[in-house]
């Protein structure tokens, strides 16, 4: 099972598309590693750059994020930087397909979960534990610290415990 | 109660439910082709996994840009060729065999009634013509679907479009599939499969079905789809000759792949289509469509017939009947790129290739190239395009370009004139 524990990027905004994740001409590209330098390369938000991401491990962001096309190479820029969990309002059906089938986590919480973390946490160096078996996420910066339960389905959650699909599959079928 | 085609295709191919409506199907067939199959190869081998479920089953072919334009393209070739060397895959096609994907694995006779079949492309979706279930996928699903042969897809609900009335002379499948678009919107059919049924689907060729079946995705549909008739046998016959008595008996086992009367449908619509005229795009989105309007006077710099929407031999009939004896205008560049070598092969030994050549058309060899703005006529920025595509996207065939989408016909017309307009206003 993959790593959803460490140090949260705040990406405050809605609709951010797999082009702004990973630009379209990096899609020659043929391996998952070459993508590393171009992750949100193209995004578009205030206050953000680049240099924001090393030593990231978790985004939190707004609504629809992955909308756009159904690359995969979207998940792949974020697991190569070492980024295997996206927690936002909703997400895009391809792109969080997408996720769980290569063994990372795209899960859902509420708008006002998401509001609550913002207000809190943005700009604080804040880091997230993952308890998968009890479905729960501790996010702690100094001495502030809240748990949050979450719910990814019965298919998801045995895709994240295989690997992703390609072991869920290799070992099933 | 009853059941659509879709439903009774996963019924008899689910192996497994892990949970939920999740069900895990068997599959006939795994298309490839070379952007998105390299990164599943690697990826594959890098896990020691590089093996294939069954190289009978998979099919592949170097077709989005070819010959390679650059070294990067190169690449993803020559991984494509190795591997189907390496595994044995008997149904692979190089540089001289090559054509587009979607023309050119039917053409082959690699899609049943009553298949399952999945490619790492979006617009899989046009093998739904045949009576099959056909989805575009992403890497990973293709990596499973290469290794394993199943794939996991929600139970199938289904949107059943019924097309009624005349199709008028002059109105194509594509002009039928784009007023379809426009009336339920790029997200219209998103999870759903699209059953395109009635009278007017019942008298199309195969062609034109596999037209309908290819722009399903542009409404967001899974895979379209069509019920096997005594069409589809005339099609398939040379490659079904042995396995039936005759054509009547391969009829009737096709006919198991229709959905019953009683089936349930998310959706039922109906589209009479007497009215219709022929169509065109206007903005970025394949749901933003209107009649052809000439009085507007779009001006075009290219005219692009092609691609696994309208390539095939139907589609350049169609063009050339208009082109025939004509010039196309001084303002404009045409560029034709038969789907497949047969198409070119038969153009050629029907004149169409001449008519096009005379009318001052510019002939490639079977790619999508400028479909996906890769190569073979690629838009500059501000340039506008009458394309047979099925993509409008915002930079598809170019950054900064614009490119209208058009049945052959008016595409054909628009490349005499050199602005928007249908073979009528032709003198
Ligand atoms: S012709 Fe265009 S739409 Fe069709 S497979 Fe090729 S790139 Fe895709």
């Amino acid at each position: 099972m993959k790593n959803f524990n460490g140090e949260i990027l705040f990406l405050e905004r809605s609709d951010i598309n797999t082009d702004e994740i990973i630009p379209a001409k990096y899609l020659t590209e043929i391996t998952k590693a070459a993508l590393k330098p171009y992750l949100l390369e193209d995004l578009k938000l205030e206050g953000f750059t680049t240099k924001d991401i090393p030593g990231k491990s978790v985004i939190i962001t707004r609504e629809n994020f992955g909308c756009g096309s159904s690359r995969e190479h979207a998940p792949w820029a974020l697991e190569v930087n070492g980024i295997n969990l996206v927690l936002a309002e909703n997400f895009a059906r391809i792109f969080k397909q997408n996720m769980f089938n290569c063994g990372m986590m795209a899960v859902e919480l509420d708008k006002e979960t998401i509001e609550e973390i913002f207000k809190i946490f943005k700009g604080l160096k804040t880091s997230i534990e993952t308890d998968f078996p009890k479905a729960v996420f501790v996010l702690k910066s100094g001495g502030k610290s809240i748990s949050i339960p979450f719910t990814v389905s019965e298919f998801d959650r045995s895709l994240v415990e295989a690997g992703g699909w390609i072991n869920f599959a290799d070992k099933n079928y | 109660m009853g059941k659509t085609i879709a439903e009774k295709i996963f019924d008899t191919h689910r192996i497994d439910n892990p949970s939920g409506d999740i069900n895990v199907i068997q599959l006939d067939a795994v298309f490839c082709h070379e952007i998105t199959t390299p990164v599943a190869i690697n990826d594959l081998k890098e896990r020691g996994m590089d093996r294939v479920f069954d190289s009978t089953k998979i099919k592949a072919v170097i077709d989005h840009v070819t010959p390679s334009k650059d070294s990067k393209t190169a690449t993803q070739a020559r991984i494509m060729r190795e591997w189907a060397r390496n595994q044995n895959i008997r149904d692979f096609f190089d540089i001289g065999k090559n054509g587009v994907c979607h023309a050119l694995f039917p053409e082959k006779g690699f899609v049943r009634p009553g298949y399952t079949i999945i490619m790492g492309d979006s617009h899989t979706c046009t093998h739904g013509a045949f009576g099959a279930f056909a989805a575009g996928v992403g890497t990973t699903d293709l990596e499973v679907g290469i290794l394993k042969g199943v794939c996991a897809f929600h139970y199938p609900k289904t949107i059943k479009i019924n097309i009624t009335g005349i199709l008028r002379k002059g109105v194509f499948a594509k002009d039928v599939i784009l007023s379809v678009i426009g009336k339920i919107g790029v997200n219209g059919a998103t999870n759903k499969v699209m059953e395109f049924t009635g009278p007017v689907v019942e008298k199309m060729s195969m062609e034109e079905r596999m037209t309908l079946c290819n722009m399903a995705i542009e409404a967001g549909g899974t895979s379209g789809i069509c019920y096997p008739d005594s069409t589809t046998v005339e099609y398939l016959w040379k490659f079904i000759k042995d396995d039936y008595e005759s054509k009547e008996k391969a009829l009737s086992d096709f006919e198991k792949w229709h959905s019953d009367a009683d089936a349930e449908y998310t959706k039922i619509i109906v589209h009479d289509i007497t009215d219709l005229k022929p169509m065109m795009t206007v903005g970025y989105k394949p749901d933003q469509v209107q009649e052809v309007n000439t009085e507007e006077k779009i001006k075009v710099d290219q005219i692009y017939i092609g691609s696994c929407t309208n390539g095939r031999i139907e589609d350049l009939r169609e063009a050339a009947v208009v082109l025939k004896g004509r010039k196309i205008s001084d303002s404009v560049r045409g560029i034709l790129s038969p789907a497949t070598p047969d198409v070119y092969k038969l153009a050629m030994k029907e004149g169409l290739i001449d008519i096009f050549m005379e009318a001052g058309f510019c002939v490639t060899n079977p790619t999508c190239g400028a479909c996906l703005g890769m190569s073979n006529g690629v838009l500059a920025a501000g340039e506008v395009c009458a394309s047979t595509t099925n993509r409008n996207f915002n930079g598809r065939m170019g950054k900064g370009g614009m490119v209208h989408l058009m049945s052959p016909a008016v595409a054909a017309a628009t490349s005499v004139t050199g602005y928007i307009t249908t073979p009528d206003n032709l003198d």
